[in-house]
């Protein structure tokens, strides 16, 4: 009976770090997509913030959770577009417009969140995503709460996982996707249109960071509050490295972080640990990295990444 | 009008920056046969196929191909309409399989991937049908240059080719490939693909050829038939001047000696013992020439010589100063020049203009830079002398060295380590896809090295070139040397045995 509050504190910890990683899991596999076409788009943190406000707002406004999604969706779709205007079509310096990207997707998310909302004197509240208990197996113990009691966008990212290995690996976009990222004269001599790949993948993975911004206010939490994502998109870019820029390499490192976000907000809640609360936030960012540092077998990027063609 | 498979007319193609690379191109092929293109380096060889190939847009021209106008906007329309290219650097993904590379580009881009036995299935079977050895599960950047240099003609055999055109084959193959290749593209003519076969080297076009066009500065010299010509007349042709097919050297004493090694042991990236305990010298004015089958150590022995890789000696000595450690600043103040195999990889920064890299090892120097900083003018006199020396083919001395045409990016590695009166000088492939004219200029200039004072070492798979040059010859087979040979062009046989592994007794 001892082992008994251990289990438990296990078993809480567990369920959370699925849910602490699931907007990472949607930004990062996006980003494989993305870098594996051979373009870096650090600006993952930006297109979250407007995919996450995107959501918000048209869920708050129609009540409708699944317009959200589609609002978050079309916002990515945007921001993918014009990301790929810039760095593929015009060839400007992909960490530039990166760049550019966070500081709009911050900017622009706050003034509109101000204007339309935090004066507003209305309950902001949303109903957000239920979780959904899979019939018989969420009543298995520990592993009921841990595994089968989430809400759809949790469970949505084992999907995500499955079909973009799929997609990357055993399809003909798969395939020409990653030739482009490594060899895009090459591709090029095949028949291959080396700029048309490369805007899907940039658009791949600017909806999924929106779709994973919009799992932070629709799902994650009930409401939006400025600079909701708090670096999120910049461990998204790291777990893609440490993640050998594979679809579960990704989902595994995202997991990482998850696993630290929930030991931190645990220990928060103990009153008996004196550490404080600035330190215990920073902790999953840096012990993410340290861990994945440590870790890392020695994977290469795509040869082509950042290097506009032709 | 049906006598001809391809004919292009009135090719215009320029490149910003003032290149005119094609002016007024004809040229004519005729179905199944082998039609070779011949011309200096920068001569629009590359460009005029490019262009055939959908690669280019040319500036004006027409293309027709099987009797028809042929309008190409993209390398699709090329393979669509049965045009095969292989080219003169590898167009291959070095993180994919054989069988994806072959596939790569061909299905519409929903479609599920689940033919890959078949795709196996057919490479296997094609690959014994012509004999070309390829294995379509390994991942190409396992694959040795001869090899890969078999997945692109697999590749293009595979889309369908009713022509073929291959971009210097043979420059990157060792003799034996070369003769192997030589042989299957005549069996694959015989079969009735047409075949434009680009080359420098002269040998190869009269053996292979039904006839040839040779171009000059983007035009056409002229087209004739193989049986009506001679090695010499097409270098007339090609240079535009009487060209010396055979070398003067002088006799010459070796002095001391400047550079020596005993017991060099150097393993390759896998890890392998390559060179196993080697020891040589070289003195002043000698070249002492390395033979041997490309892949035999002679890669990984210049790379260590060079300090550019690890190897294991008892000693190493360069101009009497023992040498310890991996030191290129050392090994560059002692006078050692390096002229790389790999010259794209190695020598050159592609990103970096023509002027850049003329200075890339003494740009810290008088009269390059004073107290710090570059000095633009007497970067690009001293640029622009060695452009016009070596004769490179270059619109703008400020233009990206990627641009150039892959001979003249040759050149500009030559003419940088020549100029530097280096004590040693280690070459390895100096010739490799250069024209003969260059060939010409470039030995002439190794020799005038050796007869100014210089301890050379060359490497080289072509045992004509080592002939020539050479002073004493090393052959080179798995790692080890198999004896010392003197350039008496009677042992050349011998040498061709020595190189295969066989123990041979030279009798002086
Ligand atoms: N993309 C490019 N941009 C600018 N100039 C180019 C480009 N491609 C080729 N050129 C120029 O066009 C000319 C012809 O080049 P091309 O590659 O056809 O030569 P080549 O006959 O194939 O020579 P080599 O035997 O050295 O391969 C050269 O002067 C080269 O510098
Ligand atoms: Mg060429």
């Amino acid at each position: 009976m001892e082992l008994m509050p251990a289990l438990l504190f296990l078993q809480s910890m567990l369920a959370a770090t699925w849910r602490m990683a699931t907007p990472i899991i949607y930004a990062a596999v996006g980003e494989v997509f993305t870098e594996r076409s051979g373009v870096l788009n650090i600006g993952l943190e930006g297109i979250m913030l407007i995919g996450a406000f995107a959501g918000y707002s048209v869920a708050y406004e129609t009540g409708n959770l699944v317009l959200g999604l589609l609002a978050a969706l079309v916002s990515g779709l945007l921001s993918g577009l014009i990301f790929a205007i810039f760095t593929v079509s015009v060839k400007a310096n992909q960490i530039v417009v990166g760049a550019a990207f966070n500081m709009i997707g911050m900017g622009l998310s706050a003034f509109l969140y101000r204007t339309i909302y935090s004066q507003s004197g209305r309950v902001l509240s949303l109903q957000p995503f239920r979780p959904l208990d899979i019939p018989g197996l969420s009543d298995i113990p520990f592993l009921g709460e841990v595994l089968f009691r989430h809400n759809i966008m949790v469970y949505g990212t084992v999907v995500l996982v499955v079909l973009a290995a799929f997609v990357l690996y055993r399809t003909a976009f798969g395939l020409s996707l990653r030739s482009v990222g490594e060899h895009p004269k090459a591709a090029d001599t095949t028949g291959i249109n080396v700029p048309a790949t490369r805007y899907v993948g940039v658009l791949i993975g600017a909806v999924l960071a929106a779709l994973g911004g919009a799992s932070l206010t629709l799902a994650y939490s009930d409401q939006f509050v400025e600079g909701i994502v708090t670096g999120r998109g910049f461990i998204a870019l790291a777990v893609v490295v440490f993640g050998a820029w594979s679809p579960w390499g990704a989902f595994w490192a995202s997991l990482l972080f998850g696993s630290f976000y929930a030991l931190q907000l645990r220990l928060q809640a103990m009153p008996e640990v004196l550490i404080p609360y600035q330190f215990l936030q920073a902790l999953p960012y840096l012990a993410t990295l340290v861990v994945l540092i440590s870790l890392t077998r020695r994977a290469r990027a795509p040869r082509a990444l950042g290097v506009p063609y032709p | 009008m049906e006598d001809y498979l391809v004919r292009m007319e009135n090719i215009y193609k320029s490149f910003p920056g003032g290149v005119q690379a094609n002016r007024g191109i004809t040229l004519e092929v005729r179905p199944g046969e082998i039609h070779c293109l011949l011309g200096e380096n920068g001569a629009g060889k590359t460009v005029l196929m490019s262009i055939l190939y959908g690669l280019y847009k040319p500036d004006s021209g027409t293309i027709y191909y099987k009797g028809k106008k042929l309008d190409i906007h993209s390398t699709k329309d090329a393979i669509a309409n049965r045009i095969g290219m292989v080219h003169q650097h590898f167009m291959l993904v070095p993180t994919l399989t054989v069988a994806e590379n072959v596939v790569l580009g061909q299905y519409p881009a929903w479609k599920v991937i689940n033919d890959m036995d078949k795709v196996h299935e057919r490479i296997r079977a094609m690959s014994d049908e012509f004999g070309l050895d390829v294995d379509p599960a390994k991942i190409v950047q396992d694959l040795s240059v001869g090899e890969q240099q078999r997945v692109e003609i697999l590749k293009a055999l595979y889309h369908g080719a009713d022509l073929l055109i291959l971009d210097e084959p043979t420059a990157v193959l060792t003799p034996q490939e070369s003769e192997h290749l030589l042989k299957f593209l005549r069996d694959l003519a015989n079969r009735g693909l047409t075949i434009i076969f680009i080359t420098h080297k002269l040998e190869e076009v009269m053996q292979v050829s039904d006839r040839v066009t040779v171009l000059r500065d983007g035009k056409v010299v002229g087209t004739v038939n193989t049986s009506d010509t001679n090695p010499r007349e097409l270098a007339r042709m090609m240079v535009g001047r009487e060209v010396l097919m055979e070398l003067k050297k002088a006799q010459t004493e070796p002095g001391k000696v400047i550079f020596l090694v005993r017991n060099l042991r150097v393993k390759d990236a896998r890890g392998l013992e390559v060179v196993r305990g080697v020891s040589f010298e070289v003195r002043e004015r000698e070249v002492l020439g390395i033979a041997g089958v490309s892949g035999n150590g002679q890669t990984e022995l210049a790379l260590a010589l060079a300090g550019l890789i690890e190897g294991e000696f008892d000693e190493m000595r360069l101009d009497g100063q023992l040498i310890t450690k991996r030191d290129l600043q050392r090994l560059h103040r002692l006078g050692m020049a390096h002229i790389p195999e790999d010259r794209q990889k190695m020598g050159l920064i592609l990103p970096f203009s023509v002027a850049e890299n003329f200075v890339l090892k003494t740009y810290r120097d008088e009269p390059f830079a004073r107290r710090g900083f570059l000095r633009f003018d007497a970067i690009r006199d001293y640029t622009r002398s060695q452009v016009s020396k070596f004769s490179i083919r270059v619109g703008d001395i400020e233009e990206e060295i990627a641009h150039l045409s892959g001979g003249n990016q040759q050149k500009v590695v030559v003419a940088r380590e020549l100029d530097r009166q280096p004590r040693f000088l280690l070459v390895n492939q100096p010739t490799r896809g250069i024209d003969i004219g260059a060939t010409e200029f470039v030995r002439q200039q190794i020799l005038a090295e050796r007869d100014a004072g210089a301890a050379i070492l060359l490497i080289s798979a072509d045992l004509e070139e080592i002939f020539a040059l050479s002073d004493r010859i090393l052959v080179m087979f798995e790692g080890r040397f198999m004896g010392e040979v003197p350039p008496d062009p009677a042992l050349i046989e011998q040498v061709g045995l020595m190189m295969a592994g066989k123990t041979v007794q030279v009798s002086d």
